[in-house]
């Protein structure tokens, strides 16, 4: 967390919480939980802070400690700082039959970094994450919540183009609720 | 051209939508339910149906609600699986993406046969694109009065709400799917007790497949006895195959069960053949999970009939010739894949995915990665291959839940089947780098 900003939810983030929570019988607002996290990784830098992860189990009634053993169980949670744009691409079976490791190593190469970092600009993290679902349109990457497939070494160049012109985060949340 | 039960309409315009959905006939499932049938009369349609759960056990649909106890003044719940992350699988993101209403049109029908009033999607936190879809849809259900307080005027109520995921393949397991929709870690639970006697919040709950609550919809529509009529024997009806790797025409096709393999592989109307008129190697039938099986014993079983789509016939042989149907995630690989390289992902992928709870999963899978990448890194030894059989024996069959024996399996199989393989690697580490055989491997570190 950039140290002097307030951990507070937007109003819009804050409604839906509270229709999050009524999704649950009462006293069972634990549940909300994970989409909760999911919403505190969009606003607050993409990553959760343990000072976020207190504010959401303030917002949740529940002790610290049950978010953070959520929080570090679940892969798409980010428990260090990551770049804008995570690039998270599949290298399970059916997409490393069909040449998920070129698109990696050409991500590599092009952005100067091995899987797991990020540019030294804070631009790109890139991922190597296990099945997505989308085994039969392979290669592919996730970059928030969309899917990009059938890629080429060509396409994967005009994407990592397109992100960083736009420059903006890039957050699984994105269709799950405007936050902004 | 097979029956298209569940795709019949996937190609019109604007089926997302729920007033095309509604003009093309949907919910009239869920309005022939509240009005003139029973609960007791769906469950009997579903039995007769011969419906088999397509979460990728086969358990029988009909059999599985009869378990639901239903003890006065519980709830009871259903809780719709679209974890979908069994690798090779991605049917249920089709449909659900394709055809969001017959979710939950399926979803209501199945929550008044099981008497819930309060019934949850839980999704993948990496489908969040779906669950917009999804949730767009429930909005539109709830405005046009197929959920909420007293739907069609029957007196029945149902909310239905989506949960979201956040990236762990167990939480496919259904206890360990409970576990995180109450908001935990997604650790399977020790059965018994079952989710149909104790489940989300200690109360009875039935957890079923996308594909398994959509099929509800044309069993009601047609009858349990019209949609028992396709199919053969004991696997009944129409099924979703996810069909990837190295084929020409990868996507989701709806077969009868008991399409041939040959055909569903070679034919124009499926997968369309092998990429580049290349020869094929093997297959993995039913999702990573599965034993994988040569050509010559993916189309044909031992006994040399022709290996047909059914439960039956993929499992036919047992784990020494046969496979099984699991969740129709296909792979095909061709000629030039290598297996032990293949088995990497899948041991790679069960050791990131293995929740640690038991000990042979959380150690074992750990190892077999370790080993095979030893052996793909050009260090193995003989030694090693029977390591890797010994520790999959210690797996299977000693762990709270199933991903220790879909650990195993592959490990198994792929043994079994292409144990020279394993030996080449080992005998002549040359071999890994040769682009000939081995290209997929060139761009290996080793
Ligand atoms: C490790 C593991 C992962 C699973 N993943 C899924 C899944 O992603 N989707 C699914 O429907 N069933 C999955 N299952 C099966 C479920 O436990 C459960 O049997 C299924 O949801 C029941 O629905 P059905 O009877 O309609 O098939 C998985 C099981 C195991 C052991
Ligand atoms: S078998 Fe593996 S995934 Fe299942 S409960 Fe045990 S450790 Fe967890
Ligand atoms: S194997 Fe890559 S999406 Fe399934």
């Amino acid at each position: 967390m950039a140290g002097s900003k307030k951990i507070q939810f937007s109003e819009k983030a804050m409604a839906y919480v509270r229709e999050l929570i009524a999704r649950y019988p009462a006293g069972k607002q634990k549940s909300a939980v994970i989409p909760i996290l999911h919403l505190a990784q969009a606003e607050f830098d993409g990553w959760l802070s343990a000072p976020v992860m207190d504010y959401v189990a303030s917002l949740l009634n529940i002790q610290s400690i049950e978010v953070y053993e959520v929080a570090s169980f679940y892969s798409m949670f980010n428990l260090k700082p990551v770049g804008k744009c995570t690039i998270e691409v599949c290298h399970t079976s059916s997409c490393w039959l069909r040449g998920a490791e070129d698109i990696i190593r050409h991500i590599e190469k092009k952005l100067n970094i091995s899987a797991g970092e990020t540019t030294t600009d804070g631009m790109f993290t890139l991922k190597k994450v296990e099945c997505l679902g989308a085994c039969g349109y392979a290669p592919m990457f996730q970059v928030g919540a969309d899917f990009y497939e059938n890629l080429t070494i060509q396409k994967t160049d005009e994407l990592l183009e397109k992100f960083r012109k736009e420059g903006k985060r890039q957050t699984y949340c994105n269709h799950l609720v405007d936050v902004k | 051209m097979g029956k298209k039960l569940l795709l019949d309409k996937v190609g019109v315009a604007g089926i997302q939508k729920y007033d095309v959905y509604r003009r093309e006939g949907g919910y009239a499932a869920v309005e022939k339910a509240l009005k003139a049938l029973t609960p007791e009369i769906i469950l009997d349609e579903v039995k007769k149906s011969g419906l088999r759960g397509r979460g990728g056990a086969g358990f029988p649909t009909g059999m599985k609600w009869s378990f639901l106890a239903k003890p006065p003044g519980v709830p009871r719940h259903l809780v719709c699986n679209a974890d979908e992350s069994e690798p090779g699988t991605f049917k249920d993101r089709y449909l659900m993406e394709k055809l969001p209403h017959l979710l939950i049109e399926g979803m209501i029908t199945s929550s008044f046969a099981l008497g819930a009033n309060t019934s949850y999607i839980y999704i993948r936190g990496e489908y969040a694109y779906i669950y917009k879809i999804l949730e767009t849809a429930i909005q539109e259900a709830y405005k046009a009065g197929w959920l909420g307080k007293n739907i069609l005027g029957t007196g029945y109520d149902l909310d239905l709400y989506m949960q979201i995921g956040a990236g762990a393949y167990i939480c496919g397991e259904e206890t360990a799917l409970l576990e995180s929709l109450e908001g935990k870690r997604g650790n399977p639970r020790i059965k018994p007790p079952f989710p149909a006697i104790a489940g989300l919040w200690g109360r009875p709950t039935v957890v079923n497949n996308v594909e398994t609550l959509m099929a509800v919809v044309p069993i009601i529509n047609f009858g349990g006895e019209a949609y028992s009529k396709i199919g053969i024997g004991r696997s009944t009806g129409t099924k979703l195959i996810s069909a990837s790797g190295h084929i020409n025409k990868p996507g989701v096709y709806e077969i009868d069960l008991g399409l041939p393999v040959e055909e569903f592989i070679y034919s124009q109307e499926y997968c369309g053949g092998i990429l580049g008129g290349r020869k094929m190697k093997a297959v993995v039938a039913g999702g990573s999970s599965v034993p994988i099986l040569p050509t010559e014993l993916i189309l044909r079983t031992a006994k040399g009939e022709p290996r047909l789509m059914t439960y039956e016939s993929l499992g036919d042989g047992g784990f020494a010739t046969g496979t099984m149907l699991g969740s129709g995630g296909f792979i095909v690989m061709d000629e030039s894949t290598s297996i032990v390289k293949n088995l990497y992902t899948f041991s790679r992928f069960y050791h990131h995915e293995s929740c640690g709870q038991c000990s042979p999963c959380r150690e074992g899978t750990g190892w077999m990665e370790k080993i095979l990448h030893k052996v793909l890194s050009g260090h193995g030894t003989l030694r090693d291959i029977d390591l890797l059989w010994d520790i999959q024996q210690k797996i299977d069959g000693k762990t709270i839940c199933p991903l220790g024996e879909a650990a195993a399996w592959p490990v198994a199989s792929a043994i079994r089947h292409f144990r020279s393989e394993f030996e080449d690697f080992v005998k002549n580490p040359q071999s890994i780098q040769d682009v000939k055989h081995y290209y997929r491997l060139t761009g290996e570190k080793a």
